[in-house]
């Protein structure tokens, strides 16, 4: 046995044990961490495989971004994690019958059928350029369209996301910055046009009768 | 199967066991709608790792340029996901799947 045989091994051990460790973890953070578990062996059993990109990606993507979401989801939301395990063993029978079912028809196809021991050309070529280059040249030639259908497709995913979850404080005041922009003179000014009307001039001069006034009242 | 020299069936054997792994994990947590996503995420990296072996096994890059739209799509699935999840659970108060039956007759 060698190294490398060793390690898949190992890493195969921990990667299916973290994985049937996600799908019955009691808290749903212990299942988010095995995950991140299981996530970071397959990019383990990925570089045993020489695809070095992918493998880097996938601990940066998953690891760091979609997991970190999922945690914070977990956290955000106030969860009652009791009813999580209602009817857990009652399903149990049924579902181990269809993994063993689906295992094993996997197996029987797989065992004899994929016996191929090594792969001269792949690591020819991949050892002279380097996997992250053929990469790149793969998806920057012959694959640029579809690379750019998968950017707006991360576009579309953001403004999905946003739109889905934005909601607007009703308790809080707050000015529209669009509203203000739109706002005319004649929206807030009122010009009434009407006639100069000049007040005739008192014949006598008010000082006398508004000085008695305010003496007659003191 | 020889257990020394690590042939393509152990790959695609060790995906196999991967993806019946997460198909029990969707029916035993049907109560969970985030373990049911994880579950999900599980299924798709056991066939990115079909993919990769292929990939590495027939020397052809395209099985590793079609696991990083794999990648790409799964991303924006799992933030369009829980962003449904927690407009769900503003609405309901609860991420039960049994709970979303709004449109049983």
């Amino acid at each position: 046995m060698t190294t490398t045989s060793a390690l898949f091994y190992l890493f195969s051990a921990v990667l299916l044990f973290a994985g049937a460790r996600v799908i019955t973890a009691r808290s749903t953070v212990h299942a988010a961490l095995y995950l991140v578990l299981a996530f970071g062996n397959a990019a383990c059993v990925w570089l045993l495989l020489r695809a070095e990109f992918l493998a880097i990606a996938l601990v940066l993507v998953y690891v760091g971004a979609v997991m970190v979401l999922f945690l914070f989801v977990v956290m955000m939301l106030d969860l009652n994690s009791d009813s999580f395990r209602e009817g857990f063993w009652k399903h149990m029978p049924l579902a181990g019958l269809v993994g063993a079912v689906i295992a094993l028809e996997m197996a029987f196809v797989l065992i004899r059928g994929f016996d191929v021991r090594s792969a001269p050309a792949m690591a020819d070529a991949a050892s002279v350029a380097g996997n992250t280059k053929l990469l790149g040249v793969a998806i920057y030639t012959r694959y640029l369209y579809p690379l750019q259908v998968a950017a707006v497709l991360l576009l579309v995913a953001i403004i999905a996301a946003i739109s889905l979850t934005l909601r607007r404080r009703k308790d809080s005041r707050y000015i529209d910055p669009t509203e203000q922009m739109k706002a005319r003179k004649a929206d807030r000014l009122r010009i009434v046009q009407m006639k100069p009307v000049v007040e005739p001039r008192p014949a006598s001069p008010p000082d006398a009768p508004a000085g008695g006034a305010a003496g007659a009242k003191t | 199967m020889n257990l020394g020299v690590i042939t393509l069936g152990h790959y695609l054997s060790l995906g196999g066991l991967l993806f019946a792994l997460s198909v029990v994990g969707i029916y035993l947590n049907r109560h969970n709608l985030i373990v049911l996503l994880m579950a999900i995420e599980l299924m798709l990296l056991a066939v990115n790792l079909n993919f990769v072996a292929f990939s590495h096994y027939l020397g052809d890059m395209q099985g590793q340029v079609f696991v990083f739209f794999i990648l790409t799509v799964a991303a924006a699935e799992s933030a369009i996901g829980l962003a449904i999840l927690v407009v769900l659970f503003r609405n309901r108060a609860s991420i039960d799947v049994q709970d979303l039956d709004a449109l049983k007759g």
